[in-house]
């Protein structure tokens, strides 16, 4: 009887224990600046570092969390976990990573790490609350694997932003990431040049509520 | 030589998301490119990704992959209804994915109004 009634309020306290702290994961390709928005938020909130960033592909192999991230604004308040994830690719060679000048030992046990990091992510996936499904504006958002992984979001119902990074570049293009996915909110930022990124937040706040 | 497989939607359907995602494994490591009739669910899509991860080796690089569907994008809410409906009453999946091993597709190029697939040239013997 006892053991019962320890179970059920262990249930109860990790139900509440699950609701407190919303998961917002960080999804998308390699190389789409995911984890320089998760550096950038976590900064302007916390005051620190998250992750490693690098013009080599798949620099983040492992999932990155930041917890407790406060924003505060307007009046608005919400509380979240970060959760910076591997890009999620479907192919992944060594000798891709030779052409940045690293020893062949490196690449082979970087593509190593990279596989494992994209299993990862995909595992993640049934964690979150919600997400930023994060996309390079200069890139062809047809792209099978995002996708893969907005399908996979709407499937289990997770609220979705897509953020077209990097529009600083003369090449981005905003109008075609929104043509691609007409039913979800879609905001272009440059998180290494900081452009609209109160705009960004301002979605965040929509985003986790 | 470049083999071109096609597997027909009836083929596929009866099978379970493991048994799909191991009839596309063994093609694709056999250097095949397969088409297959209609189209993988997102979670079928995301497992066959987490697959791929796993057996990629020195041969094996991974795949490429690409689902089309014939949906116009500006169909009207009823013409998608009728449509899905038809496809349940025929068990019907439509469109078509192409999926092929990484070693041969360089890239499937993909926009709103064509499908692209470019091969890569072989360097020597494997």
């Amino acid at each position: 009887m006892i053991k019962g009634i320890k179970s059920f309020f262990g249930f109860i306290s990790k139900m509440f224990k699950g609701k407190k702290h919303i998961k917002l994961g960080i999804y998308g390709p390699p190389n789409a600046g995911k984890s320089s928005i998760a550096n950038m938020v976590v900064k302007d909130w916390l005051g620190e570092e998250m992750s490693t960033v690098s013009p080599i592909p798949h620099e983040t192999r492992e999932v990155v969390v930041k917890e407790k991230i406060h924003m505060k604004k307007k009046g608005k308040e919400i509380t979240f976990n970060l959760v910076d994830t591997p890009g999620i690719a479907t192919r992944i060679d060594y000798e891709d990573f030779l052409k940045f000048k690293m020893s062949a030992k490196d690449a082979k046990e970087r593509a190593k790490e990279a596989t494992k990091g994209v299993i990862e992510s995909i595992k993640w996936l049934d964690d979150m609350d919600c997400v930023l499904v994060v996309l390079d504006s200069t890139q062809n958002p047809y792209n099978q694997v995002n996708i893969t992984i907005i399908g996979n979001l709407a499937a289990r119902d997770i609220p979705v932003l897509i953020v077209g990074n990097k529009i600083d570049l003369k090449k981005s293009d905003v109008k075609r990431i929104e043509a691609a996915f007409p039913q979800y909110p879609v905001i272009g930022i440059s998180a290494e040049k900081r452009i609209n990124v109160e705009a960004f937040y301002e979605e965040i706040f929509k985003l986790v509520r | 030589m470049l083999t071109l497989q096609f597997i027909p939607h009836h083929e596929i359907s009866g099978l379970d998301m493991n048994g799909k995602i191991q009839k596309i494994l063994k093609s694709v490591k056999e250097d095949k490119i397969i088409l297959i009739e209609g189209r993988l669910h997102a979670q079928e899509e995301s497992e066959l990704i987490r697959r791929t991860m796993e057996v990629i080796d020195k041969k094996f690089k991974g795949i490429e992959i690409c689902t089309v569907d014939y949906q116009p994008r500006n169909m009207l809410l009823s013409e998608k209804i009728k449509k899905t409906l038809a496809n349940l009453l025929l068990n019907k999946n439509s469109g078509m994915t192409i999926i092929g091993p990484a070693t041969v597709v360089k890239e499937i190029k993909k926009d709103p109004n064509k499908v692209e697939l470019f091969t890569l040239e072989k360097r020597g013997k494997r």
